[in-house]
């Protein structure tokens, strides 16, 4: 009887404790939770990369000192969600020149197969991404699986030839490390934490 | 069945739980409803084949065994741990292991030992967690999941529906045959 319910009560706390861990303090059950969570207080560092524009030019992914930049992955063929998405992101560069200026825009494309620079600017044009403080871009082929990794975002074919993805306004500092995850839809969230590293 | 077959038997289901998990790893009513059940099968039959080597004072009632598959599956349950096990090898053989030795082999060394009423509660608790599970699933507008699509999301919702009525039935359809009515009858006959 005493063994069974020393056992027991090491197996409740055990388990209690791995579960506790597991949710980083029972705050995270989803990945996505999660990756937000870890990127708030880790501040994780991403890899740089040369990006090509919609106009063919070269851009760097970290941003330029004093910079922050928004970042949010997209695919130029997706027929909704990323639209919708691209509608909000156009909200956020509305609000730059007032509230903060240092803030730069990418949409990253995760199709770089399909997204040559003329499906990029099509997009672009779409959304009017004007190309300096908004821009519409694609990485290599080469470096796209290790950003996607580093940024935590998973792709998966959505049966119908498109993806289906963890969407988010990615924000990194200026010194290249990831430092919030907000929904694309929160405009203010994504403003606040650019002006946070802005300051 | 002979201790070597069972063994055999759960290292067959165990390999062909890892090697097909492409394909049971595709969609998560699969993942959860086939790849899950045939890795605790694998354990419980393992388990089972060692068990006598542990029977012990410290699992009276099957307590302690029972708690450690509870946790375990809790554990595997969580959304982002089913999205690890995808997205990593490594994760996905944690796993393998641990649905069978803890809850399948959990199962095994406890269930036998339970109390009656024990394992009723249990029986009840996994079908209101699974009714619950499918509502969750059915309803959430958003992908718990980033391995998942939210349709195969709402698929697995249904299934769950589909195993808690599937196992209210085999565990209520029995208790017909054990009322005092009926056993009086088949005395008398």
């Amino acid at each position: 009887m005493r063994a069974a319910l020393i056992a027991s009560t090491l197996v409740l706390t055990t388990g209690i404790g791995v579960l506790w861990q597991a949710t980083d303090e029972g705050r995270a059950l989803t990945t996505e939770t999660a990756r937000r969570i870890n990127v708030a207080e880790t501040l994780p560092h991403v890899p740089d990369a040369i990006l090509e524009t919609m106009t063919g030019a070269h851009l760097q992914l970290h941003p330029q000192p004093g910079q922050v930049t928004a970042i949010e992955f997209i695919y130029t063929t997706c027929p909704t969600i990323c639209q919708s998405a691209g509608a909000d992101f156009a909200r956020l560069r509305d609000a730059v020149a007032a509230t903060a200026p240092g803030l730069r825009l990418i949409s990253l494309s995760f199709d770089p197969d399909t997204d040559d620079p003329e499906h990029l600017a099509t997009y672009g044009d779409w959304h009017e991404a004007d190309g300096v403080i908004w821009t519409v871009a694609r990485p290599s082929r080469a470096a796209l699986p290790r950003l996607l990794e580093s940024f935590g975002v998973t792709v998966i074919p959505d049966g119908w030839g498109g993806y289906v993805h963890n969407t988010a306004i990615h924000i990194v500092n200026s010194e290249g490390r990831l430092a919030a995850i907000v929904d694309p839809d929160d405009i203010d969230g994504a403003l606040a934490a650019a002006r946070r590293l802005l300051k | 069945m002979s201790r070597a077959t069972q063994i055999l038997a759960g290292a067959g289901l165990l390999a062909l739980a890892l090697l097909a998990r492409g394909w049971f790893e595709a969609t998560p009513a699969r993942h959860m409803l086939l790849q899950y059940p045939l890795l605790i099968a694998a354990g419980a039959l393992i388990v089972g084949a060692l068990a006598h080597f542990y029977a012990g004072a410290w699992n009276r009632g099957g307590v302690a065994s029972l708690l450690t598959a509870m946790f375990a599956m809790a554990f595997w349950m969580l959304p982002r741990m089913v999205d690890a096990s995808v997205a990593a090898l490594p994760v996905d053989i944690a796993k393998a292991a641990s649905l069978a030795v803890l809850v399948g082999g959990g199962l095994r060394l406890g269930w036998p030992h339970a109390h009656p009423l024990l394992q009723a509660v249990l029986k009840a608790k996994a079908v209101s967690m699974l009714g619950i599970l499918a509502f969750l699933y059915t309803h959430a507008p958003e992908r718990l999941c980033n391995a998942y699509l939210l349709d195969d999301q709402q698929r697995l919702g249904e299934m769950f529906l589909l195993a808690a009525l599937v196992l209210a039935a085999l565990w209520i359809v029995p208790l017909f045959g054990l009322s005092p009515h009926a056993s009086r009858t088949r005395t008398e006959t």
